[in-house]
């Protein structure tokens, strides 16, 4: 990961850098031709999240460019066992698949974790459709269960050169009781176990309710007051390049 | 694979803003929204699209520092100013106290077209309220913005008060305007994982007025954003 900052003046101008753009592979989707194409040109947007929490690194980011029928989760119902993966365990491979059976116009999947502070960027492209959607993920990896993300943005009226920007709020799949326990946490707080097929919590989706930590009274927690944090956390903006 | 961006971005989301030059003169209402939090003197500023008081995953300024671990405005102030910012300071004549709302009117922008407002929140190291570079629409009416709580990432957030803390490089809570927290606290961390403005985690705090690991009291001095309540009327 290659993080530039310029500082201009003193001030921090709208430099931001950077970039890992890591996608892997292009999951480009023979079958998205059925839908109505509006034309037939390329469509390509540039996907950033920064990580605006202090100490919780985001699984590799995941991004799907659809049209209006795709939903990853829906609050208070129960989390997909793909969304169960990616929020218990960082691992998108599935949500991803999922969304490449439903027709999606491009995924990517980010190859790294985004430490708090920086930066990834993603492209996607695909040919031009009426209906234009875009929907990112990730874990918030120092949690049980915890993840941040947005569905459905509506970018069809995105011109080339034109950026939208978003504060991401974060979310509880619902799916493992937020213990905060040895074992139980999969990012560098503790190493534990990620996904796990039980579901011990409430088992629908909600808004997050925090982290406690050990330094706030929970002394079996492996969490600490690093590990605190406040909606929104993260930072997304959407350029479309073509 | 690599990409660079560079990217102008609209403080408002979904919405795409085309510039303007018209002179503008806007009446700001800010409210603090927290339930025991101290705002400092409020630093407002309109100025052009390419300024930003600070911007949420870049390096803070040494004059942002200034602002958000001491209270001072003066150097931030001073140095957008040199880049064609028009600034108003201290529109409360002090400190915003919880729940107080403070009325701006008739502030003239000339032909700068976005809005930032800053100011340290009280008790905390390096915590802050901002609203970064917001388009002011070029349509009368009125507005309503809800700002969030940032951390400059240039100070530990050992949630300790000291006197004489508010210097930048001076470890500490410089006051606590509420006068009802604690002292003698060991102090909640030494370290700060993340050294870019980010969105502020909040203090822990804690119950004991003569011991525990902080100098603020977790059931007085803690926040969930948003914090503050803008209410902007274009005239």
């Amino acid at each position: 990961m290659n993080v530039k900052k310029y500082m201009a003046m003193g001030f921090t101008l709208a430099l931001a850098t950077s970039m890992t753009a890591c996608s892997d592979s292009d999951n480009d989707n023979d079958n998205s031709d059925a839908k109505s194409k509006s034309t037939n040109d390329s469509y390509e947007y540039q996907v950033s999240v920064s990580n605006l929490t202090h100490n919780q690194p985001f699984s590799p980011l995941a991004v799907v460019l659809h049209d209006n029928s795709e939903v990853l989760w829906s609050l208070g119902e129960a989390a997909s066992t793909s969304l169960e993966i990616l929020a218990e365990g960082g691992d998108a491979t599935s949500l991803i698949a999922d969304a490449d059976t439903a027709g999606a116009y491009d995924t990517e999947l980010g190859d790294g974790v985004i430490p708090p502070g920086e930066m990834v960027t993603l492209e996607l492209e695909s040919d031009a459709y009426d209906e234009m959607f875009l929907s990112v993920v990730t874990m918030l990896v120092n949690t049980n269960d915890a993840y941040t993300g947005k569905q459905a943005i509506d970018v069809s009226a995105l011109e080339i050169g034109d950026s939208l920007q978003l504060n991401l709020p974060v979310y509880d799949a619902g799916t493992e009781a937020n213990n905060e326990l040895a074992g139980s946490i999969p990012g560098p707080a503790d190493g534990g176990t990620g996904y796990s097929d039980v579901r011990d919590d409430t088992n629908v989706v909600s808004m997050h309710p925090g982290v406690v930590s050990n330094t706030d009274g929970y002394t079996d927690s492996v969490l600490d007051s690093s590990h605190r944090f406040d909606s929104p956390v993260a930072k997304l903006v959407i350029t479309r390049t073509q | 694979m690599r990409f660079k961006s560079i990217l102008k971005t609209s403080a408002l989301p979904l919405l795409l803003v085309s510039s303007f030059t018209q002179a503008q003169t806007l009446d700001i209402e800010i409210s603090n929204l927290t339930h025991g939090m101290f705002f400092t003197p409020l630093l407002v500023s309109s100025h052009g699209e390419s300024l930003h008081l600070f911007e949420s995953g870049e390096l803070a300024s040494d004059e942002l520092k200034i602002l958000a671990e001491g209270g001072d405005t003066g150097s931030l102030s001073m140095a957008t100013t040199a880049l064609g910012a028009i600034n108003l300071e201290n529109p409360a004549a002090g400190l915003l106290a919880p729940s107080a709302t403070v009325e701006i009117t008739d502030f003239d922008t000339l032909t700068n077209d976005r809005l930032s407002i800053a100011a340290m929140l009280l008790p905390t190291n390096d915590g802050f309220v901002g609203l970064d570079s917001w388009a002011i629409p070029d349509t009368a009416g009125t507005y309503t913005i809800y700002l969030n709580a940032y951390d400059a990432g240039s100070e530990v957030n050992n949630e300790l008060v000291v006197d004489g803390s508010g210097a930048v490089g001076t470890l500490g809570i410089p006051a606590n305007p509420g006068a009802n927290g604690g002292s003698a606290g060991t102090g909640v961390t030494s370290t700060e994982s993340n050294e870019m403005i980010h969105i502020h985690r909040g203090n822990v705090g804690d119950t004991n007025d003569a011991s525990g690991v902080s100098d603020v009291d977790s059931r007085i001095h803690r926040w969930l954003n948003p914090v503050a309540k803008v209410v902007v009327t274009v005239k």
